[in-house]
């Protein structure tokens, strides 16, 4: 129990003597003042013994009670707890089946090792028991045993047993063997005990309509692990899983939806009953808003999760998230933050009111964040920014200080979005600055003030008033006075030579801060040696902030919304992250889009490229047609020879990138006369598309333009296809097109294909090409040894896959130069028996790492290599980059 | 899966009683519990979830009980809560009140029920009905023949037990709308929705078949009948009882009733709702002086119609003393525990309007800290009437003895309790300068 209180011994003597009793009344009694000893949290077992003796009655409730204490002190006595075991045995052979359940249900929870193995035999009986009661509690009895000793349960074969009971005909005995075997399944990720096909997954459907509602979500959550065979699969689960979605238990209804989430995924999405299915999620997940406030805790952080993986679904329903006045305050967050997701220029004024509303509130916490929102609807929603604008400073005028200074942190942040906009605002702000006592808000207005000091008069007595107390000041105001003052500096240099003077003696001399000082020093070198290469560097332009800042990142979320309603899905975080011992659980992911005859799509006629391209909203951005004057850099052909160039250096020292020869893309033939052929390159950090376009039709080709298809690490053009128009006939012409990795992401196969349309003023040419991977490797992906190590040893050998690399002539360093030139890096080196073992780490530009193993031995042409990845997929191409760059 | 452990506490953190399902989390994490609370509470940041190293906590509180379940995997949070509720469901229906003396008095059979409702972490029989057959308060005797598994436990149809038996055969239905309405100071709907509920009183022998029918548009549609009025239904969530794959295929309401009291179906509806009462209001705030409050109720519903105990709840300042009212109608009382006016009317009828007057005084040293603005909240009751427009059209009643059996119908509208109809307003605050006004 949970605490010990002291019994007095006087006490225990009196109990023992009326357990003894002869009266059943009496005993009854006894055992009764025991558990109550028990409750309250009093140390009885002394009277084990005793109260064992009782165990052999007739009275259930009496029993109960004995068998509740034996649950309770069975560990602490496990010599003696062997006594009970004739009785388990005995009972479980009663002619009153709930005295055989209760037997049952009680052994399974007497976690004592010695009496495990007398109670298989009872169990097996049970099992196969007449009454369904008695089989429905053995089911779970299973998974109880198996917790205290697999090895035993698998030996009498127990699983088998479990397994059959999967088609018993009582729906309540088959909702309790799937929960069983997936509690089993749980913990022992390899076993394959579920191994779920067609015919088992029509058990459990026709199943799932008889039990009760905790057995509709065994049996839900049990087949959110299954992954159809192909689309028409997936479907006729669906059609049989949504009528749950009208279930009175949120909790049924949360399962069914994570089971719909996942499924749809593999449906083709012009499929008619794709939309269909979108459209019925939208009202059950609205309907969970009216549940129980925990109930709509966990409903809110799932539906986070939703509005992120499928926008399209809740894109109405705004209102529902408006805030209550008495919702729980961890419920007004939650939905304010979805009401941010889901801000867009149809609903922002409604959003805005709203967002105005809560900034008046009590609650700081939650006025604060309602601030913040109106910020990011201004960076989010383009149209509605002067607007936000304006709330900001209706709220900054009601002077209430956290208002204030959260309202001051956010318009730094819409400057940084739209510069040179909204500067008329900056007087309001100044007249703010001596309240703000926060640091982050101190630290926004003091970016403020350098950003624009050309048009604030005062900006250098602004500025210098903060520096009065520079000491007392946080890093982070500290950094940004400094960075302040230097622009100040370097926009009005003739009166604000004293003050720069100050505030790099301050940062470099008075200050102990290694950034700050090293900060200090960079800006005092820059500005004396070479003023103008400061000016470039300090008043570089900024590359612009991103809409959404806390998006969860894509396979993150795949895999979260593979744990919908489970705490997972409410943390945010995979279950590895605060579940011991499940590192070796495989990651959930959402299945592929796979047709039912799986044939290679023709690319010309794909029906998703040319929808996603085709008739899009978003082809007139994407396909903007390239701007008549391009600066002369960019349109100056980019050799593919550099990176030649380079190997032809001696071995041992870094080399350029490995980049495959341009080969044809797209043969004229197929293209009305346009060819294109081309390869892929990672400069500077920078992955670009090089392009050779060959006009060899007899007319002129103008207007050219590019779009990709989603692919799975989301590669996109950053720019516009710059092609010096127009192309005349039997002209060639080599581009470079820069690529960013923030495009959307879908998985392909193989995949590192990638669907490319190009356009011109003739047509829309489709075509497919496949990058090598090791473009998306980026420069920081050298790992820190220990880290190595803890990663290497924390992902599962399921995960670890080894390959061959023949005729390899390289010796190790050789070939560590040579992959370090493409962003594979080597961490350690140890030779064993001649054998040179080379411990490299890869990250990709998705966060994704990959840690390899290369075996390189003395003499022999073949290397063996070991890549361990958490998304194994990614294992193969890996490899051919190997392959590629040694070779090479 | 679910729950490791489920205590219950008092609000000291003391554990009254508790049942360890699980075995893999220590008892004594739970003394964690309190201090992760507090921690929590003193920040104005609680949540339902907390953790201790890997130790998660799902909690609710129930009157003065903490209802704690304890878990160190994945646990479905859902079902944990659901769970956790239907607890207090349950012991709420044999104690008739669930608090800290409930629990002390009737441990044995607290504990009975824990080891019934849920094995190893898995929920199993909780509907108390059934549960009532076979755990009795007084303590089971065990004479074999008597004693036995009700087959309902285990059986498809877990919620009725066979062989039960009335002379007269009667079901009771009540079709209960309650509005949720946002209305901003400028006088917009914010937003408004209505949820229904379907209760069911069965007192009807046997195994009856029961079918209702609802003036459902889905369902005309789909019969393509059309006639009447019918009502678009956006969702609709079921009792256990009812077929949800037949619903889902052509729209029936087909089940085999529980007996006694139960919700059969809710539903909610997303038309726009014209407020049934409208509220207009005035507050003007003079700094360390007084707050004038004037509010005019108007009956926006058929003038045959009458609600009843309409009750107006206006917020006032922590600090406001001296109320002074004055109403056309009803009768005003100052709230000063919950810092509210509350104007009550016993009868309104439709069509007719009300005006209250309020006036307050306010120290002249004001208290400082800053105070929300909640909004005016109206309840009320309007029988025979649903603001949707839903209608019972039939429910047939067919069980294999033949009897006759008769359906009573009854419609009523409300707000309050768990929905309510907000009139957010502007405070008009006049110190010594000037006027700001606060929407």
């Amino acid at each position: 129990m949970v605490c010990s209180v002291s019994i007095c011994a006087g006490e225990i003597f009196e109990l023992k003597a009326e357990l003894n009793s002869d009266k059943k009344e009496k005993k009854k009694e006894a055992v009764k003042k025991v558990i109550a000893s028990m409750t309250v949290g009093k140390d009885v077992s002394a009277l084990f013994p005793d109260v064992v003796n009782c165990m052999q009655t007739d009275n259930l409730e009496l029993k109960k009670l004995v068998y509740l204490y034996l649950m309770n002190y069975a560990k602490s006595q496990p010599d003696m707890a062997i006594m009970a075991v004739n009785t388990f045995v005995k009972d479980c052979e009663d002619a009153n089946p709930l005295i055989r359940a209760l037997a049952v249900r009680t052994m399974g929870c007497i976690r004592v090792d010695k009496i495990t193995e007398y109670l298989c035999e009872p169990l097996r009986k049970c099992l196969k028991d007449e009454d369904p009661y008695v089989r429905k509690t053995a089911a779970v009895c299973v998974a109880k045993l198996h917790d205290i000793n697999a090895q035993l349960v698998e030996d009498q074969g127990f699983l088998d047993t479990l397994k059959d009971l999967i088609s018993d005909s009582n729906p309540m005995v088959v909702a309790n063997a799937v929960a069983a075997l997936s509690e089993i399944a749980e913990s022992h990720p390899n076993s394959n005990l579920l191994d779920l096909n067609p015919q088992s997954i029509n058990k459990l459907l026709t199943a799932l309509n008889e039990c009760t509602e905790w057995g509709q979500i065994f049996i839900l959550d049990c087949l959110a692990n299954y992954t159809p065979r192909d689309d028409r699969e997936s479907q006729s689960i669906c059609e049989r899983v949504t009528p749950r979605l009208s279930h009175a238990n949120s909790a049924v209804v949360l399962s069914a939806v994570k089971v719909l989430m996942k499924f749809m995924e593999m449906l083709p999405k012009d499929l008619d009953y794709y939309s269909t299915l979108l459209k019925k999620l939208a009202p059950p997940l609205v309907t969970l808003l009216s549940a129980e406030p925990e109930l709509q805790y966990v409903a809110l952080r799932n539906i986070n999760l939703i509005v992120q993986k499928r926008p399209e679904i809740l894109k109405h329903e705004m209102k529902v998230f408006f805030v209550k006045y008495n919702d729980p305050i961890y419920v007004k967050l939650e939905k304010l933050d979805i009401m941010i997701r889901l801000a867009s220029q149809a609903n922002i004024a409604q959003v805005l009111a709203e967002l105005k509303e809560y900034a008046t509130e009590v609650d700081v916490d939650f006025v604060r964040k309602a601030v913040r929102a109106i910020g990011r609807c201004a960076i989010k929603v383009e149209q509605s920014a002067e607007r936000c604008v304006s709330t900001l400073l209706d709220l900054i005028q009601t002077k209430v200080n956290y208002v204030v200074q959260e309202a001051i942190v956010v318009i730094k942040d819409i400057f940084r979005k739209y510069p040179n906009k909204y500067e008329s605002v900056i007087a309001t702000l100044c007249e703010n600055l001596d309240s703000l006592d926060e640091p982050e808000a101190r630290a926004a207005m003091i970016w403020i003030v350098g950003e624009y000091a050309e048009r604030i008069d005062n900006a250098d007595e602004l500025l210098e008033s903060f520096l009065e107390g520079f000491h007392d000041e946080s890093t982070q105001v500290q950094l940004q006075l400094l960075t302040a003052i230097v622009k100040l500096f370097l926009k009005k240099p003739t009166e604000t030579q004293e003050l720069v003077q100050q505030v790099l003696s301050l940062a470099t001399q008075d200050s102990d801060n290694p950034d700050l000082r090293d900060r200090g020093y960079i800006y005092w070198r820059l500005l004396s040696t070479d003023p103008v290469a400061a000016k470039e560097v300090v008043l570089a332009e900024k590359p612009l902030i991103s809409e959404e800042t806390d998006l969860i990142e894509p396979t993150l979320l795949e895999e979260l919304i593979c744990h919908i309603g489970t705490l997972a899905s409410v943390y945010h975080k995979p279950p590895s992250a605060f579940v011991e011992g499940s590192r070796g659980v495989m990651h959930k992911r959402l299945p592929a889009r796979t047709g039912s005859n799986v044939k290679p799509e023709p690319l010309s006629l794909s029906p998703q490229l040319g929808g996603d391209i085709g008739g899009s909203p978003a082809m007139g951005a994407g396909f903007g047609a390239a701007p008549a004057v391009m600066p002369a850099s960019l349109n100056a052909p980019v050799g593919g020879g550099l990176g030649d160039l380079f190997d032809l250096g001696g071995v041992g020292m870094p080399m350029g990138a490995y980049i495959p020869p341009k080969i044809v893309w797209l043969p004229a033939m197929k293209a009305k006369g346009l060819e294109i052929s081309g390869t892929f390159a990672r400069r500077a950090g920078v992955i670009q598309m090089e392009l050779i376009l060959t006009n060899k039709a007899m007319s002129v080709m103008t207007d050219f333009a590019i779009q990709f298809n989603r692919n799975s690490f989301g590669l996109a053009p950053a720019g516009p296809l710059q092609v010096l128009t127009p192309l005349g006939p039997n002209q060639t012409i080599e581009v470079s097109l820069p690529l960013s990795t923030v495009g959307p992401v879908m998985k392909m196969d193989p995949l590192n294909n990638l669907q490319v349309a190009v356009k011109n003023n003739i047509d829309v040419f489709y075509f497919s090409c496949q990058y090598p991977i090791s473009m998306l490797f980026v420069e920081d992906g050298k790992m820190e040894r220990q880290v190595f190590l803890a990663t290497w040893k924390d992902i599962p050998n399921d995960n670890e896959s080894q390959f061959q690399i023949k005729d390899c002539h390289l010796n190790s360093d050789a070939a560590s130069s040579k992959l370090q030139g493409s962003n594979i890096f080597t961490i350690a080196k140890r030779t064993v028996e001649g054998q040179d073992m080379l411990y490299m780490s890869i990250k990709l530009s998705n966060g994704i790492w990959v840690l390899a193993e290369l075996r390189v031995q003395a003499g022999n042409p073949n290397y063996t290599i070991s890549l361990k990845c958490r998304a194994p997929e990614v294992s193969q191409c890996v490899f051919q980059c190997y392959e590629a760059v040694l070779k090479n | 899966m679910s729950a490791s452990a489920v205590f219950v506490l008092d609000l000291k953190g003391k554990v009254l009683i508790c049942r360890n399902y699980k075995g893999d989390v220590d008892m004594a994490e739970i003394d964690h519990f309190l201090p992760l609370l507090m921690t929590q509470e003193e920040e104005g940041l609680t949540c339902p979830i907390m953790s201790h190293g890997n130790v998660h906590f799902l909690w609710i509180k129930h009157t003065n009980l903490y209802l704690v379940a304890t878990t160190n995997k994945n646990s479905n949070a859902s079902l944990v809560y659901a769970f956790l509720y239907k607890v207090v469901e349950v012991f709420t229906e044999y104690f008739t009140e669930l608090e800290e003396e409930s629990i002390q008095d009737n441990f044995v059979v607290v504990y009975e029920l824990l080891d019934e409702l849920m094995d190893f972490g898995f929920p199993q029989t909780t509907d108390s009905k059934i549960l009532q057959e076979y755990i009795t308060q007084e303590g089971t005797k065990l004479e074999v023949a008597k004693t036995k598994v009700p087959t309902t436990v285990t059986n498809a149809v877990s919620w009725r037990s066979e062989g039960i038996k009335y002379k007269k055969n009667e079901v009771f239905i009540d079709v209960i709308e309650s509005i949720n309405l946002l209305v901003n100071a400028n006088g917009s709907v914010m937003s408004s929705d209505i949820v229904g509920t379907v209760k069911l009183k069965t007192m009807l022998s046997g195994m009856p078949e029961l079918r209702l029918g609802l003036n459902d548009r889905a369902l005309f549609a789909l019969t393509g009948r059309d006639k009447g009025k019918t009502v678009t239904m956006e969702d609709v969530k079921f009792h256990q009882c009812v077929r949800l794959s037949r619903f889902e295929s052509d729209r029936t309401i087909s089940f085999i009733p529980p007996d006694g009291e139960s919700e059969l179906m809710s539903y909610r509806i997303n038309t726009h709702v014209k407020p049934l009462i409208w509220i207009e209001s005035v507050i003007e705030k003079f700094s360390h002086s007084r707050v004038e409050i004037m509010v005019k109720a108007k009956g926006q519903f058929k003038k045959q119609s009458v609600a009843n105990n309409v009750e107006v709840r206006v917020p006032v300042p922590s600090d406001a003393d001296s109320p002074k009212f004055k109403t056309s109608t009803g009768h005003a009382k100052y709230v000063p525990e919950k810092n509210l006016a509350v104007w009550t009317i016993k009868s309104f009828p439709g069509g007719k309007e009300f005006l209250m007057r309020a006036s307050f005084g306010l120290p002249s040293v004001e208290n400082d800290e800053m105070e929300g603005k909640p909004p005016i909240t109206v309840n009320f009751e309007i029988p025979y009437f649903t603001v949707s427009g839903i209608q019972v059209r039939y429910m047939k009643i067919i069980e294999k003895s033949g009897y006759q059996a008769l359906p009573w119908v009854r419609y009523i509208t409300q707000s309050g309790g768990r929905t309510a109809m907000l009139f957010r307003y502007s405070l008009l605050m006049y110190s010594k300068k000037r006027p700001i006004i606060y929407s």
